[in-house]
Order: structure tokens, then C-alpha cells, then sequence
């Protein structure tokens, strides 16, 4: 049995997943992190809400929680702030995350809890057939913009940016070595880390726009994505609709908010106790 | 030390849901019940433990679960805005049995409504406003000691029943001041269970009638807690045996264990002609008005309900044997007044005091009610 094997947990096997999706990948590269890093399942909450992603925390032989839509930041904040020695993994899709759970998202980041979150974006809402989501790109068709998204989509790493998230990082399912990497990278950091992993969705978004199978999806993908300095080489014209992969944001200084919290907080309040006066003085 | 003191309504749950050794609160501030997550976000970081006010009463409730899964007696405070947005949790936490505890205080609606006036309008809410079919315990105390009681109350039976309980308290119970003597730390009993250690993924393998087991992470083996329909082991199902089997399980552990859920305290009943129902606000109203129609030989008496639901159907039942003439006295357009036609045949006659305009009955208008038989 190899290493990673022991955080699968078989007896739900199979996956409700269609062939070819990449929660797969993510799944495995996420299960190889924890053995890299040799975490106890037992120690090990992952948390999700709800969709095709909602579903990956089932397959880990660990703590897992499923719960209500785009939520999960929420449960996974009452555990972590609970118990801070214990390792919070939440996994969620771009609808679950920026669109019914923005907000959660927002102040997370804004709170720098100590939550490594893996944000599945393949564009869409998988799950219900295949309808618009926050990360859909333009003019593509979906079954509720049946005559092309007018909407623009959220840049994850700018908006986490602007939410002052820890750790920002971005990489594809084309990449399975490189996002293994990135997550593990994500799990050593202390404080909020976001993860944005950029998968493929051929049956229910790739069918309406040209890209039935996995390869022509994946290959678009790879087609929109480069290098954190390849980027940086390209011209401001040229970056629309690109975006650059691996580590994008990373503060180490700030404090988790657990640990500011008892190093802060609690001492301060303990010191504010009123002294209990002499039994005999008054 | 013990000395009688004066205080408000919202800071004797908090004091209750201390002394019933609460160690979470998360929450969002609203009027009329802010002054308990204020008190909470004084007192429970002096004692080690937690206290965030999250981005919204969903996110509240959805820490408080987070937290009463990892092993802490959890609070949450809220009027009837707030507890709408909780309702999806509610529902989260009864289809994973979590034991919670939720104060509404509640005030005039729909919507923003009165925010600074009574009203006892989310009877119905409490009981049917997350989706589908759930059990519910829901609390009302009226006077400052029941406060003080029902909270602790309310802990032990959501960790009993591994349920949410809803705490009722109305605006102005809430925000008056009011003497209490608070009740020794040795008078005051909590439902203490065993812990059993987990070995094995078959979290919800219970049979008809047993309590249930505990749900906690970090307790040994790793577990699979889901709000979507499962089965013994937690995992999503939609098998028809095993939904219809888990659906009835939450159904009676709840409906099994009525005589210790169901509390009602009864006033000048012995002899009583006319029965008020009422709980809440109301029931003080009541009382006082019939304190004053006994001055004038009516013989009237009160039953208060501590318990609103599961609701006091078997013990009214039982009074409406005898007494066949019933007031509801309520703070709505008529919520309870329904309930009781279900549990009252066709000869007890039946009328209701009722109002929704901010402003609770006096004795006066409660009294002039009654003489209407």
C-alpha cells in the first residue's frame, strides 16, 4: 500500500464523478500532501459544501464534514477556533465559494484563519446540469445563458488580495505534479491559504462550447494559463484572459487568528478579571 | 454572597448558559438580544475560551455546529430576522443531530419589522421554518427565575437529544431588569453523558427508542458527518428503507421522551371554569388579570407553557376533560390559537386575545376578555 492510500477511505468508493473529471486529481494530490506531511487522519477535518467538489471530502479517511451550500468556511471557522491544534482543510467549487459563499470567503481571508482551502474552479455549477457560475468566462454558453455569459468573472487572486488573504496561489489538474507542490506549500502555511485549482468540466460546460472531451477542455485550459514569470514578460494587452499559475500572493509575517486570539485576547481579558477583594476588608 | 441582584433578561441566559458550562458563542448583533454576545465577548475569553461574531447569523450558526463538533457546549443569540437566515443550519444541525442551543428574542415582523417592540409571532417559525420534516424543542420562560432555568434546561436537552433547542424570549422580558436569585453552582443539575470512544464509522446505528449517540470529531476514528440524507455510518444515501428508518429515529428520539420534554406550570387551575393559554409575556399579563377576576368570583386559571414545542397536547387533552371553556392569549395574529383547536373537541368553546401591534395586553384588556364568556 502506498503512503497516501491510508487517507482514502475505499468503503465509498465509487465516486459520483463523471470519466474524466479532474476531482480526481485533486483528490489524490491533496491525499499525497497529507502523507508528505504525515498528519494523523484522525487530526484531520476537511470540510466542503455542496456540488461536484462538495463531494471529494467523502473519499478521505479522515474528519469529514458536508455541509449546507457555499457554508463550509463557516463550520470549518467554529472548528478551527475549537480546536486550533487540529488540521482544517476546506474544499469548495467557484459557485459554492464566490457565489453563495462570497461572503464567507471574504471575511475569512479578512480574518486570516488558520483554514487551507482548495478552491475548484472548472466554471461552472457542475452538479445542477451546467449553469452560469462567478467564474464562467464570457460569451460562453451555459443551460441558463443559452445566448452567451454577459457577465465578467471574478479575479479569485485579486478579490483575495483585496480581502488581505495570507496565501494566494493558483494551479491547473493539467499539472497534477506542480499542484501537488503548490498544495503542499498551501498546508505549510500558517493562517488563511487559498488554493484556486483550475479543472475541467467537458460534460456539462466544455459540451456547450466546443470542448467535449477532456483533452480539448484541458488543452484550452493550458492555452489560458502560463508561468508566474511568464506572465510577468507579458505585455498589459496580452494579459487579458490569461492567468499566471503557482504561488501568487504570500504573506508569512501576519498571525493566524487562533493564535492571536489566545496570545491576545485571552491573556488581555484574564488580566481584566476585577480582583477578588480581601474576605475580611471590604 | 448569595444576595438577591437585579438583572436584565439577555444576561441572565448568558449567566445561565455559563453556568451550564457554555465555552462558545458566535454570533451577529442584533436588537433586541446584543447584550448577550456582548456579555459573551466579555466573559468567555477570561475564561479560556471562545467568542466571535461571525458575518452573518448563517455563518454563526454554521460555527456553532463547527464548534459542537469539535466538543464544546456551543451559544448563539438572535431575533426573528436573524433566526430566518439560521433556519438552513437548524435544518443542517437536526439531520446530523448536533446539540445547539439558539436564543430568539424575538420582535415584531415580518422582515425588519419592530425591532424594538415585542411580539411573539415566530411560534410557527420555530417550528416549521427550516425545510422539511424535523423535529424541534422549543423553550419559553417568562419570568426572570424560568429564565435562568430554561436555559439550563435547554442545554441539557439538546445534549441529551442531540437536537437544537430553541430558546423563546420576548422583547421586553428580555430587556427588562428584573431581581433573580441566582440558584447555586450545586443546585444546578447538567446532563452529563458518558462518552463512548467511536471504533468504528457507524455513528447514527441506533434502534427505535434508544438515545442517540454522540457525534464528535476527535474522538478516535475519523467520521463522516453529512447534511445529506445517510445511513448508520453517515455516509449520503437515498435508499427508501433506510431514509423512511433514519427519518423515523430523529422523529422519536424526540417523540419517545415527551413527559421529560413537556414542562407547563399551572395557576389557579384546581377549580378553574376558563383556562387561559399562554406562555411568554402573555402569561404575566394573564395572571395578573386573573388575580383580578378572582377578586371578582370569576373562576379562571392559567396554563402557562414552558414547553412550546413539542407542543402540550396529552396534558391539555387532560384538562380539556374537565374544562370546557379556554382562552389563548398571544402576542400574534393567531399561531397557537390553531394548536389549540387540534387539541380541543368541538364542545370546549374557544376564543383568543390576540395582537401583533408592539404593545403587550394589560391585565385590563385581558380581563375584559375573559368576562366575555
Amino acid at each position: 500500500m502506498r503512503n497516501y492510500e491510508k487517507y482514502i477511505r475505499y468503503r465509498t468508493f465509487p465516486t459520483p464523478w463523471c470519466p474524466g473529471c479532474g476531482n480526481g486529481i485533486i483528490l489524490k494530490a491533496i491525499a499525497i500532501c497529507f502523507s508528505e506531511l504525515d498528519i494523523k487522519p484522525k487530526d484531520i477535518v476537511v470540510v466542503s459544501g455542496i456540488g461536484c467538489s462538495g463531494r471529494i471530502p467523502t473519499f478521505f479517511n479522515t474528519n469529514t464534514l458536508h455541509t449546507t451550500h457555499g457554508r463550509a468556511l463557516s463550520f470549518a471557522t467554529g472548528i478551527k477556533l475549537a480546536r486550533p491544534d487540529k488540521f482544517i482543510v476546506v474544499i469548495s467549487g467557484d459557485g459554492d465559494a464566490l457565489a453563495i459563499g462570497g461572503n464567507h470567503l471574504i471575511h475569512a481571508a479578512r480574518r486570516n484563519i488558520g483554514i487551507k482551502m482548495i478552491l475548484v474552479n472548472n466554471g461552472t455549477y457542475g452538479m445542477t446540469g451546467g449553469q452560469v457560475s462567478p467564474l464562467t468566462p464570457q460569451k460562453f454558453i451555459t443551460e441558463t445563458t443559452p445566448y452567451g455569459n454577459i457577465e465578467p468573472k471574478f479575479n479569485v487572486a485579486e478579490l483575495l488580495k483585496g480581502a488581505r488573504a495570507s496565501f494566494i496561489a493558483r494551479e491547473t489538474v493539467n499539472r497534477p505534479r506542480q499542484l501537488k507542490e503548490i498544495i503542499e506549500k498551501s498546508f505549510k502555511h500558517n493562517g488563511f491559504s487559498v488554493v484556486e485549482v483550475i479543472s475541467n468540466c467537458h460534460i456539462n460546460l466544455g459540451r456547450k462550447n466546443k470542448m467535449r472531451d477532456p483533452i480539448s477542455i484541458t488543452k484550452w485550459i493550458a492555452s489560458r494559463t502560463v508561468t508566474k514569470t511568464q506572465y510577468e514578460k507579458l505585455t498589459p494587452d496580452k494579459r487579458n484572459h490569461i492567468y499566471p499559475v503557482g504561488v501568487l500572493f504570500e504573506d508569512k509575517d501576519r498571525l493566524e487568528y487562533s493564535d492571536l486570539y489566545y496570545k491576545h485576547i485571552v491573556p488581555e481579558a484574564q488580566a481584566s478579571i476585577p480582583q477578588r477583594r480581601n474576605q475580611n476588608g471590604k | 454572597m448569595r444576595r438577591k441582584q437585579v438583572l436584565q433578561g439577555n444576561i441572565i441566559v448568558a449567566k445561565a448558559a455559563l453556568a451550564a458550562k457554555c465555552n462558545f458563542f458566535a454570533g451577529y448583533p442584533i436588537t433586541p438580544s446584543s447584550e448577550i454576545a456582548q456579555f459573551m465577548s466579555r466573559e468567555l475569553p477570561r475564561m479560556g475560551y471562545d467568542f466571535i461574531q461571525m458575518e452573518d447569523e448563517i455563518a454563526s450558526l454554521g460555527a456553532c455546529i463547527g464548534a459542537s463538533l469539535s466538543g464544546r457546549k456551543v451559544l448563539t443569540a438572535t431575533s426573528g430576522p436573524g433566526f430566518s437566515l439560521m433556519q438552513e443550519h437548524i435544518g443542517m444541525a437536526v439531520m446530523a443531530e448536533i446539540p445547539l442551543v439558539i436564543v430568539n428574542v424575538m420582535r415584531g415582523g415580518p422582515s425588519t419589522g419592530l425591532p424594538t417592540k415585542p411580539s411573539q409571532a415566530d411560534i410557527m417559525q420555530v417550528r416549521w421554518g427550516t425545510h422539511g420534516d424535523h423535529p424541534i424543542i422549543a423553550l419559553y420562560p417568562a419570568f426572570a427565575d424560568e429564565i435562568y432555568s430554561e436555559t439550563i434546561r435547554a442545554y441539557n436537552l439538546s445534549e441529551k437529544f442531540w437536537n437544537p433547542v430553541v430558546l423563546l424570549l420576548d422583547e421586553v422580558i428580555a430587556k427588562a431588569h428584573e431581581d433573580i436569585e441566582l440558584p447555586r453552582k450545586n443546585d444546578i443539575h447538567i446532563y452529563k453523558e458518558k462518552i463512548h470512544r467511536i471504533k468504528d464509522l457507524n455513528i447514527y446505528d441506533r434502534e427505535i427508542g434508544e438515545n442517540p449517540p454522540r457525534v464528535d470529531f476527535f474522538k478516535g476514528y475519523p467520521i463522516h458527518i453529512d447534511g445529506l440524507e445517510h445511513d448508520k455510518h453517515g455516509w449520503p444515501t437515498s435508499d427508501p428503507e433506510t431514509v423512511n428508518k433514519m427519518q423515523t429515529l430523529r422523529m422519536q428520539k424526540i417523540y419517545h421522551y415527551l413527559d421529560e420534554i413537556v414542562k407547563f406550570k399551572e395557576y389557579y387551575m384546581e377549580d378553574a371554569e376558563i383556562m387561559i393559554f399562554s406562555f411568554g409575556v402573555s402569561a404575566r399579563s394573564s395572571l395578573a388579570a386573573i388575580k383580578m377576576a378572582r377578586e371578582q368570583g370569576i373562576k379562571v386559571g392559567l396554563f402557562q407553557a414552558l414547553t412550546i414545542w413539542p407542543f402540550p397536547k396529552i396534558p391539555l387533552k387532560e384538562r380539556f376533560k374537565r374544562i370546557k371553556k379556554v382562552l389563548t392569549v398571544e402576542l400574534n395574529m393567531g399561531q397557537t390559537k390553531y394548536e389549540i383547536e387540534r387539541v380541543s373537541s368541538d364542545d370546549v368553546e374557544k376564543k383568543a386575545l390576540l395582537r401583533a401591534n408592539g404593545i403587550p395586553f394589560t391585565p385590563k384588556e385581558v380581563l375584559d376578555k375573559i368576562r366575555e364568556f
